[in-house]
This record gives C-alpha cells, structure tokens and sequence, in this order.
C-alpha cells in the first residue's frame, strides 16, 4: 500500500510535477471531448494536419513577438481552411490536399526553424515539454482548454447532429457553415493548448485514441463523452507520473499509455471487443 | 448562433396557423457535370393536399426536392414556401424533408430516440435541452410509427423498413407544416405503408401540405389529391382526376412502363367496347377500365378516400 502512496506522491513533492499533472488534466479533458467528435467525423488526418501545420506559425510568432499560441493558432486554422478551399476547386480527395497542405507546412516551418535563432527546442515542439511547464503556462493552457471545453460542451448537441446528419442540420436551418468553423477552430485550440505538452507529433494520439476507446465501449454519445474524458484524464495523469519514474518523455509515455489502453478494449470490450464479437 | 435569433425562431415555430403553400417557379437544376435534371419546372400546391410526384427513374424528382431544399442551386427560377423565400421557411422550421435514403453513418452512437429528438431541435433554445413538450412529441411520433419498443436500440441495429419509420418520426415529431417525402414506400411492407397513408391523411386534415415522390402508381389515386408528372419537365399537375390519366401516364412513362391491356373477347362475351390496362412502374399497377379514348380516371381501391 505504502508504495502505491509513494508512487504517487514522491512525484507530487516537486512542483513541476505538480504543475504537470493539472496540465495533463487540463489537456486531458478538453483533449478526449474533441476526440469524439474527430473519431465520428472521420478527422483523425485533420487532427494530425493542423498539428504538424502549427510550427510555421510558431516560429514567425517568435520572429513578430507574438505570443506563440496565437501564431500556432492562425497556421493551423490556414492549414484546415487551405485544405477545404483546394478540395473545392479541384477533383482532388480531401486527405490528399490535407497530406499536401500539413507536411508542406511542417517542413516550410523546419526550414524556418533552421533559420531563425529561437529560444525554443526543436524537441520540446515536436514532442512537448511536460516537465518544463511553467505557472504562466499553466495558466495559458488553463484558459484556452477551459474555454473550449465549454464551447464543445454547450454545442455538443449541434456539433452531434452536424457530424451525423448535415442534411437535416441545414433544413431545419442550422448554420452549416458556421458549425463547420467552429468545430475546426475549437480543434485548433485544443492542439494549440495541448503542444507543451504532448507536442506536435503526437497530439494526434490525444485528439483520437480516448474517443476511439470510448466508441468501443458504448451506443450512447453522452456516455462516449464520459468515457473518453475518464480515459484521456486518466491516462494523462497515469503517464506523467510513470513517466517520472521511468525518467522518459511524458508525451511519449502518455500516448503509449493510451494505445494500451485502446489494444486492451480492442480485445476485451464487453460488446464491442474481438472476444465479446467472436464469442456473439 | 446568438440567443436572440434562437429565440425568435421559436416563436415562428409555434405559429401553427401559417398557411401550408409551396411554389415552384420556373425552376431548373443542371449538375456540375452538365446534365439539366430539371427544366422550367413550374407548379402551385396549397394547404390540406397530399401531391403526388410520379416519374420515371432520373426523371428529377429527388432533384426538385433537393432545389426545394436549397441543397441545389437552380440555375434560374424561384421555390417559395408559405410565402417566403425557401431558405426563410426553413430557418423557421416549416419544412420537414425525409430522402430518399439516408446518407448517415448506422455505426454512430445514437439511438432511435435520439434520432427523433433530433426533429425537435428547432423547437429547442441554442443548447438544445429538451422539455416535457419535447419528449412528449418524441414518445408520440415513435408511438404513431410504431417504433415505441426500439426507442433504445442503437440505429444500425434496424432492419431496413424500421429505419425508414425511424426518419419518418423524426420528421412527424418536427412538426412542420410542409412536408416532403421522396419515396417513403420503398422497402417498406404493406402494412406500414397504409400506417403512413393514414399518417398523412391526418396531417392533411390539420391542414399540411404534403409532396410525396413514389413508384407505387397504383397508391397514387388512393391517397393523392394531387398529381405532378415530371420527366426533366413538368408533363402535367394538378387534381389526380384531372392529371392522373391514362394519357398522361403514358407521356411521362414512355416505354418504360409494363403495360397489359386485356379488352373485347378477353374480358367481355358481348360488344362492350370498354378494355382494362394495367400499367405498372413497381409492385403496385395502376388499372383503367374504359373504352380508348385513354382519359378516364384511374381506378381506386374502395373505402380510402371516402372516410374524409
Ligand atoms: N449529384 C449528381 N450529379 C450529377 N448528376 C446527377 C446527380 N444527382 C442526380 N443526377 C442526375 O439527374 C437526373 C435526375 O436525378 P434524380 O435523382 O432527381 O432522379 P429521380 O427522379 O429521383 O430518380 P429515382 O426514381 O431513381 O429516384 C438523373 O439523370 C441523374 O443522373
Ligand atoms: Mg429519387
């Protein structure tokens, strides 16, 4: 018992640790709500895109002495609109305009990194810097995570009904268009607020695994959204402590996490799962 | 969306007593790959009218409903309804539109209730919270399809024809006054179709105006009081008496139709010149009986119609 207290604790001694967890929380729920949405919408590519598409705007952020957050934001909601405006204008499937647009950003944004000096790791960008969060990013992810959160929440009915049905959502007269926005721009919030932590690599894991998990587990959309906060919050939390532990990356350790957790379900979901299908 | 607007609609929802008009104008649809599916169609239909849209395949009819819908762009012409603009009665809620097959994902997380309840969302503020008024529709519209005992199923575990019903109760619970259905019947039985005839025949007593597309020609004089012929135009439209004929039928059928014409020594001993054709687009044909002028009216099964 002693060691599963110590375990926790010893961690919980030093601030950064402290400050680590309520991120990872923080991430974890906003992160997992969205997941829903991209895993029933088939956005998992989108996801990924305006991830990998965020690191131009974080270095020319760095040049203009802009917040990088806002930087990151601006590149990656361009990459989601770049990608819809070159759909509609020509006979192109959309993942492929998207691979195009995003690792065309991504390395336009390497080459900018090379070339300007920044006071920011490479490394730490592309698979974030838990361990180094600090209170003002705290603070930063607090903000921008709570209040995507509560946007998603409020509208998580419209939101539901625009990726199910979109022909009725227009002919009772919901602004499509404007959902459409949202659902990009809150997308682009969450990656924005998750990049200290899990970086650009790997957000994607966070902005899928929990809503592919909780998919497995239940018929419900409200029960998926619980689920998958249940998941991805506790899975972030798990991750940062092992990761302590084991002296690795937290990101890295936190997506794994979370892949185990999906393999597991993928076998043993009650309804759902290889066994339960095989046994039916 | 600002709370305002929501609320306002709410208000033009609750106006039961708009009057149930659709316009077509002049209305033609061509398709980014050139085909015009639609020319210059034109009609006018009014409150308490059940409109029957009969035509071949690729004639237009889901195109029409589409332009109607504002899924389309016309090329040129005008659809107003209730005397608005489309796009206007939409935001208002006064069109419920039911395709011809859904183009949804059955895996997604949502149950049949959900599905309806989705039908009254235009009745609900900006968050969508349901009332008691709410769910009262939503039990009531399940109950008048039938679908009561499936309202927790997961949709993808519905047969065909119960998720037909499924889409139809969303569309009864929303409550609008103009209703569009392109092909309710098909893949449903018998005896659901006759629940969803009586359905409509009560919606039109209270008033709604109703355009159903279908291939059952044999129903069409059942329960239509009106016709529209389409084949890319307008052949014909009007009263079912008047525009369901023989003649006309077979403008908008050409070839198409299989036709069975039983007249003189097949039908008669006598020197009566009157013959029977069947003709038949689906399951159910449409039968004549009379002599060759190709005008009369069209049969109809007994004690329908008449109970109005
Ligand atoms: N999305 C589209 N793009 C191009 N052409 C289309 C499209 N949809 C329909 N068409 C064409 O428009 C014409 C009318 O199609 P429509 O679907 O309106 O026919 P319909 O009367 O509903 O037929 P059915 O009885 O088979 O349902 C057809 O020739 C069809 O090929
Ligand atoms: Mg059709």
């Amino acid at each position: 018992m002693m060691d599963v207290w110590d375990f926790v604790a010893v961690p919980l001694s030093y601030g950064f640790m402290q400050r680590a967890l309520i991120a990872s929380i923080f991430i974890g729920a906003v992160c997992s709500v969205l997941s829903c949405y991209l895993v029933l919408k088939g956005w998992a590519l989108m996801g990924d895109a305006v991830s990998h598409a965020v690191l131009p705007g974080i270095v020319i952020a760095f040049v203009l002495g802009l917040p990088l957050a806002v930087g990151a934001f601006a590149a990656g909601l361009f990459c989601a609109l770049m990608t819809g405006y070159l759909k509609d204008n020509s006979r192109v499937k959309e993942d492929t305009v998207m691979g195009i647009v995003f690792s065309g950003m991504f390395g336009f944004g390497l080459v900018l990194f090379t070339k300007v000096d920044t006071d920011q790791h490479l490394n730490h960008i592309l698979f974030g810097n838990m361990l180094g969060i600090t209170a003002r990013d705290l603070v930063e992810i607090g903000i921008v995570s709570g209040g995507t959160l509560l946007a998603v929440l409020a509208e998580r009915r419209d939101l539901l009904l625009y990726c199910f049905d979109p022909q009725h959502a227009r002919a009772i007269g919901l602004p499509l268009k404007v959902i459409h926005y949202s659902l990009l721009v809150l997308l682009a919030l969450t990656i924005v607020a998750s990049l200290k932590a899990v970086g650009i690599i790997l957000v994607v894991a966070m902005l899928v695994a929990p809503g592919a998990i909780a998919y497995l587990l239940t018929d419900r959309f409200e029960r998926m959204l619980v689920i998958a906060a249940v998941v991805a919050i506790g899975s972030s939390a798990v991750g940062t402590i092992v990761s302590f532990h084991v002296d690795g990356a937290t990101g890295p350790c936190i997506v794994l996490i979370q892949a185990f957790v999906f393999l597991l379900t993928f076998f043993f979901a009650p309804r759902r799962g290889v066994f339960a299908l095989r046994r039916a | 969306m600002s709370l305002v607007a929501a609320k306002g609609r709410r208000t033009h929802v609750a106006s039961a007593d708009v009057a149930a008009t659709l316009s077509v104008r002049d209305v033609t649809v061509a398709y980014s790959n050139g085909v015009v599916a639609l020319r210059d169609a034109s009609f006018d239909l009014g409150p308490g009218t059940i409109c029957g849209l009969v035509g071949v395949n690729g004639s237009g009819k889901s195109t029409l409903f589409k332009a109607i819908m504002g899924f389309v762009d016309p090329r040129h012409g005008e659809v107003r309804i209730a005397s608005l603009p489309a796009a206007e009665a939409l935001k208002r809620g006064y069109v419920v539109y039911v395709p011809q097959s859904e183009e949804v994902d059955w895996n997604f997380p949502v149950l049949v209730e959900d599905v309806v309840m989705m039908g009254r969302y235009g009745h609900m503020n900006f968050l969508r919270i349901p009332s008691v008024e709410d769910k009262r529709k939503v039990d009531e519209a399940l109950e008048r399809l039938d679908m009561s005992g499936y309202r927790h199923c997961q949709i993808g575990e519905l047969s065909g024809g119960q998720k037909k019903r499924v889409f139809l109760a969303r569309a009864l619970a929303q409550e609008g006054r103009i209703i569009l259905l392109d092909e309710p019947f098909t893949g449903v039985d018998v005896k659901t179709e006759v629940a969803i005839v009586d359905l409509l025949r009560q919606l039109r007593e209270n008033g709604h105006l109703m355009l159903v597309s279908t291939h059952n020609l044999g129903s069409v004089p059942d329960f239509c009081d009106h016709v529209v012929l389409l084949n890319r135009v307008v052949l014909a439209a009007g009263p079912t008496a008047r525009t369901f004929t023989q003649k006309n039928l077979e403008r908008a059928f050409g070839g198409v139709l299989r036709h069975f014409r039983l007249e003189g020594g097949e039908l008669h001993a006598d020197e009566d010149r009157r013959r029977v054709t069947v003709l038949s687009d689906d399951e159910r044909p449409v039968v004549f009986y009379g002599d060759e002028r190709g005008d009369e009216e069209p049969l109809r099964r007994k004690n329908h119609e008449d109970e109005s």
